[in-house]
C-alpha cells in the first residue's frame, strides 16, 4: 500500500537554496498532522523558515534528525496512515534513498561504454573509437579531408565482428586537437605511427579514404612492416587533379545552407546530404582552430589547386596487398586516377556512386574490405 | 566533449574568452561574491545562481568587478569601457532590472556606432536572466527580449541549450556591437554534450532542431525544448513538425522561417514573453506580409496572457506556454480547411 505513504523532502525556499539544515522538528514521531500544520524549522544560508505539512496523516518517521544538513529533495520524514505497516515504511525509505542516491550521483561512474575516448599521442589529443575484439589482425580506419571518425558510421560496427576496428580523428579534425604541424601527408602518417604504438599494435589492416588514403599509402611507405593490407577508397596521390571548388567551399562555408550545397559534391545521390549532416560538420568547423587547420592542410597537400604528392611510385613498389575502390561518379577525385596501375592491385569501380562509397555503398564496401583482409591473411599463410 | 550544464557552458565560455583575450572583463552585482561579502568570503557563489563561480579566483578582482547595486552606473561604465577598448561582459542579474538602466543601453550603447558615424565600436555584452517558472514573482520573471529587439543597434541572443549557450556567448563576446544575452533561469541545470574547446555559433542564423512537413513551429529559448517535446507527441499522431530556434531575435533569420512556412503552409509561434508586440506578433506580421499565399491555415500563437507573471505556482504554470498548449495549437492549425475561392 505504498500509495498511502507520503515522503516529506527538503524544500527549496529561495532561488539559490541547494541545501538546508533541520533546525528543529516541531512535531514528534507518530503524531497526527493536518495539511498546513507547522512541521519542522529549516535553516538555509539566508533564513530559517517553518515548513508546513503538505498532507494530512501521521508522521511515522523523522528520517532526518535535528542539526542534519541535507540537499534539496532529500528525504526528511515520512507521513502515512496508521494502517500502513512498519515494514512497508522501511521498504519505502530504502527505495526512496536508493533512487535519490542514483539521481544525485554523476552518471560518469558507469562501466565502459562503446564511446570514443581521447588519447594523447606525440603532443596531440586524438579522439579514438576502438570497437570490437577478436584474434584477427585489427583494422585501422583513416578518414579524409574535413572528415572524422563518424564517416565510418555504416562500416565500423559491421566490420568489428570478431576483430578490433579502430577509427580516429586526424589532428585538426573532429574531436582531436587542432594543431596540424606542417599539414602534410608525412605528418599525418607519423601521427598514425605514434597512435599504433600508443595502442600497442604492431600490425594492422588499413582502410583510408581520400586524403586518408594518401596517408595510408604514406604509412605503407614509411612503416611497411605494420601494414597487413591496404584498402584505398578514392585515395589522394594518384593524380594531380582535385575539385578545389569542394575544398575551398568546404573551408569557407559558415552557414548550413552554403555548406549543404558544398557537401553535395561528395555523393552521387544528393538526397543523402540533409540539413543534419551540414549541422554536424558545422559543429566541427566552428571550433576554434578548425578552419585554420583545414587551410593549412589544403595549402600543404593541394598547392596551386593541384595535388602535390605523387604516390603512384609507392603503390607500384609496395608488396602489401592492395584493394582500390572508386565511385564511378566521384566529383572530388576523378575515377580516371584509378587507371594505369599494376595488375596485382584489386580494383573495384562502383557504378552510380560518388566520392563516399563508405556511405553510399556501405555493404559493398564492407564486403570488399573483408575480402581484402582475408586474402591478405591467406597470402601470408601461403608464403 | 562531455556533459555540461547550461550554467557550466556559460561559465566555460566566459573563462575561455577571458584566457584568450585580456580585454574581456566581467562586471556586475555579485559576479564575484554573493555570500558573506562583509565577512570577506569572496567568490563564494559567483552570482546569485553560481554562473560566474571560480572566475574571480583565476582572473582576480581587476577583471572580475563586483559593482554596487546601481545598474545605471555600472552598465554605463561597461558601455564606456567598451567604446574605449575593453570587451566588458556586464551582468544585469534579473533582466527586469533593466528598468534602472535603460537609458545607458537604449540611448548610449545602442547608438554609439550610429551617432559617431561608424567610428566607434561597442563590443559590450550584457548578460541577464529571464523567464517565468522559477517562482520568483512578477518583478523577477519577465521575458523582456521584445523590449531589446525593438531597439536598433542591439543584438539579442536567447540560447536554447547548453551547447547553444556556449557558442553563442563566445560569438557575442567577439562581436563588435552591443549584444544582450538572455539566459532562462530555469535552464541552468539542463545538461547536454558540449565541446571542451571554444567554438562560435554565428548570430543571425536560425537552427532547425527537427525537420517536418506539416507545420512549422518557431520557438525561443526554453520554449524550443517544449516545442520539440510537442513535436515528438504529434509525430505519434501522424503530424510532422519543423521546429525552428531563431537563436537571435535581432538579427532575425526571417529567411529560414519563410522558407519553412513555404514548405509546410502552417505556422505556430511559441513565445513566453508578454503577448502584445512580442516576437510572435513580429514573426506573424513577417509571414503574413511575405508568405501569405503559402499559408494553408491561420497563424497561431502560443503566448502567455497580458498580465504580470503570477507568483502562485498554479497560476504561474497556467501563465506559461506548455507542451500541451503547443500540441493543441498545432492540432488546431491542422484541422483548418482552406476554402478555395471560385
Amino acid at each position: 500500500m505504498t500509495q498511502d505513504i507520503t515522503p516529506i523532502t527538503m524544500p527549496k525556499f529561495g532561488l539559490a537554496m541547494t541545501e538546508g539544515k533541520i533546525a528543529g522538528w516541531m512535531v514528534s514521531p507518530d503524531s497526527d498532522i493536518k495539511t498546513g500544520d507547522e512541521l519542522v524549522d529549516i535553516e538555509t544560508s539566508k533564513i530559517t523558515n517553518t515548513f508546513e505539512s503538505p498532507v494530512t496523516g501521521r508522521l511515522r518517521r523523522q528520517v532526518a534528525s535535528n542539526g542534519e544538513m541535507l540537499p534539496v529533495g532529500a528525504l526528511i520524514g515520512v507521513v502515512a496512515d496508521a494502517a500502513v505497516t512498519d515494514a512497508d515504511i522501511d521498504a519505502f525509505i530504502t527505495r526512496f534513498q536508493a533512487d535519490f542516491a542514483a539521481s544525485s550521483t554523476d552518471q560518469g561512474a558507469d562501466a565502459k561504454t562503446d564511446e570514443p575516448t581521447t588519447l594523447t599521442v606525440g603532443g596531440h589529443t586524438l579522439r579514438v573509437h576502438d570497437r570490437g575484439e577478436g584474434d584477427e589482425i585489427p583494422l585501422l580506419l583513416i578518414h579524409g579531408f574535413g572528415g572524422d571518425l563518424k564517416n565510418w558510421m555504416l562500416n565500423q560496427a559491421a566490420l568489428a565482428q570478431g576483430r578490433r576496428v579502430i577509427a580516429f580523428d586526424l589532428p585538426g579534425h573532429g574531436g582531436s586537437s587542432k594543431d596540424v604541424g606542417p599539414g602534410t601527408l608525412a605528418f599525418f602518417a607519423e601521427v598514425t605511427v605514434q597512435l599504433l604504438a600508443e595502442l600497442g599494435l604492431t600490425r594492422v589492416h588499413v582502410m583510408g579514404h581520400s586524403l586518408g588514403g594518401g596517408i595510408a599509402l604514406t604509412l605503407a611507405h614509411v612503416a611497411p612492416q605494420s601494414v597487413a593490407s591496404l584498402t584505398l577508397i578514392a585515395p589522394a596521390g594518384l593524380g594531380p587533379q582535385i575539385n578545389m571548388d569542394f575544398i575551398t567551399g568546404f573551408i569557407e562555408a559558415d552557414r548550413v545552407r552554403t555548406l549543404q550545397d558544398v557537401l553535395k559534391y561528395l555523393v552521387h545521390d544528393k538526397t543523402l546530404i540533409g540539413r543534419r549532416m551540414a549541422d554536424d560538420v558545422l559543429r566541427y568547423k566552428r571550433l576554434d582552430g578548425a578552419e585554420a587547420a583545414l587551410r593549412k592542410v589544403s595549402a600543404a597537400c593541394f598547392p596551386n589547386g593541384r595535388q602535390g604528392d605523387d604516390l603512384r611510385p609507392v603503390l607500384e613498389a609496395t608488396r602489401i596487398p592492395v584493394t582500390l575502390v572508386w565511385g564511378q561518379e566521384d566529383e572530388i577525385l576523378p575515377v580516371a586516377q584509378s587507371e594505369g596501375l599494376p595488375a596485382g592491385i584489386v580494383r573495384h569501380i562502383l557504378p552510380d556512386i560518388g566520392h563516399m562509397p563508405q556511405l553510399e555503398a556501405a555493404d559493398t564496401l564492407n564486403g570488399l574490405v573483408t575480402t581484402c583482409m582475408k586474402d591478405a591473411s591467406l597470402e601470408k599463410t601461403a608464403s | 566533449m562531455s556533459k555540461k550544464s547550461f550554467r557550466q557552458a556559460i561559465n566555460e565560455a566566459l573563462r575561455q574568452e577571458m584566457r584568450r583575450d585580456p580585454t574581456v572583463v566581467l562586471m556586475g552585482e555579485d559576479v564575484a561574491g554573493g555570500r558573506g561579502g562583509s565577512a570577506g568570503i569572496k567568490d563564494a557563489w559567483g552570482g546569485v545562481l553560481g554562473v560566474t563561480r571560480g572566475l574571480l579566483e583565476e582572473f582576480g578582482d581587476s577583471r572580475v568587478l563586483d559593482t554596487p547595486i546601481t545598474e545605471a552606473s555600472y552598465i554605463g561604465a561597461a558601455a564606456g569601457a567598451a567604446v574605449t577598448g575593453l570587451r566588458p561582459v556586464a551582468e544585469l542579474m534579473f533582466v527586469d532590472f533593466v528598468g534602472c538602466c535603460l537609458d545607458q543601453i537604449m540611448n548610449q550603447a545602442a547608438k554609439f556606432r550610429y551617432m559617431f558615424g561608424g567610428k566607434a565600436r561597442t563590443p559590450l555584452v550584457i548578460r541577464a536572466m529571464y523567464g517565468a517558472g522559477f517562482n520568483a514573482a512578477a518583478q523577477h520573471s519577465q521575458a523582456l527580449y521584445p523590449l531589446f529587439t525593438h531597439i536598433p543597434g542591439l543584438k539579442v541572443v536567447i540560447p536554447s541549450s547548453p551547447y547553444e549557450a556556449k557558442g553563442l556567448l563566445i560569438s557575442a563576446i567577439r562581436d563588435d556591437d552591443p549584444v544582450i544575452f538572455l539566459e532562462n533561469k530555469v535552464m541552468y541545470d539542463d545538461e547536454e554534450d558540449v565541446p571542451d574547446e571554444a567554438y562560435t555559433i554565428p548570430l543571425g542564423e536560425a537552427n532547425l532542431t527537427r525537420e517536418g512537413t506539416d507545420v512549422t513551429i518557431v520557438a525561443f529559448g526554453r520554449m524550443v525544448g517544449y516545442a520539440n517535446q510537442a513535436a515528438d507527441r504529434l509525430e505519434k499522431k501522424g503530424i510532422s513538425c519543423t521546429v525552428i530556434d531563431p537563436r537571435t531575435t535581432s538579427p532575425l533569420d526571417g529567411e529560414t522561417i519563410l522558407e519553412s512556412v513555404a514548405e509546410t503552409g502552417r505556422l505556430v509561434i511559441v513565445d513566453e514573453s508578454s503577448p502584445r508586440c512580442n516576437m510572435a506578433t513580429d514573426i506573424a506580421a513577417l509571414v503574413a506580409e511575405e508568405a501569405f499565399d503559402t499559408l494553408r491555415a491561420p497563424i497561431r500563437r502560443v503566448v502567455p496572457p497580458h498580465t504580470p507573471v503570477p507568483f502562485a505556482t498554479v497560476l504561474e504554470t497556467l501563465y506559461l506556454p506548455s507542451v500541451e498548449k503547443i500540441e493543441a495549437a498545432v492540432t488546431a492549425t491542422m484541422k483548418h480547411r482552406v476554402v478555395e475561392k471560385v
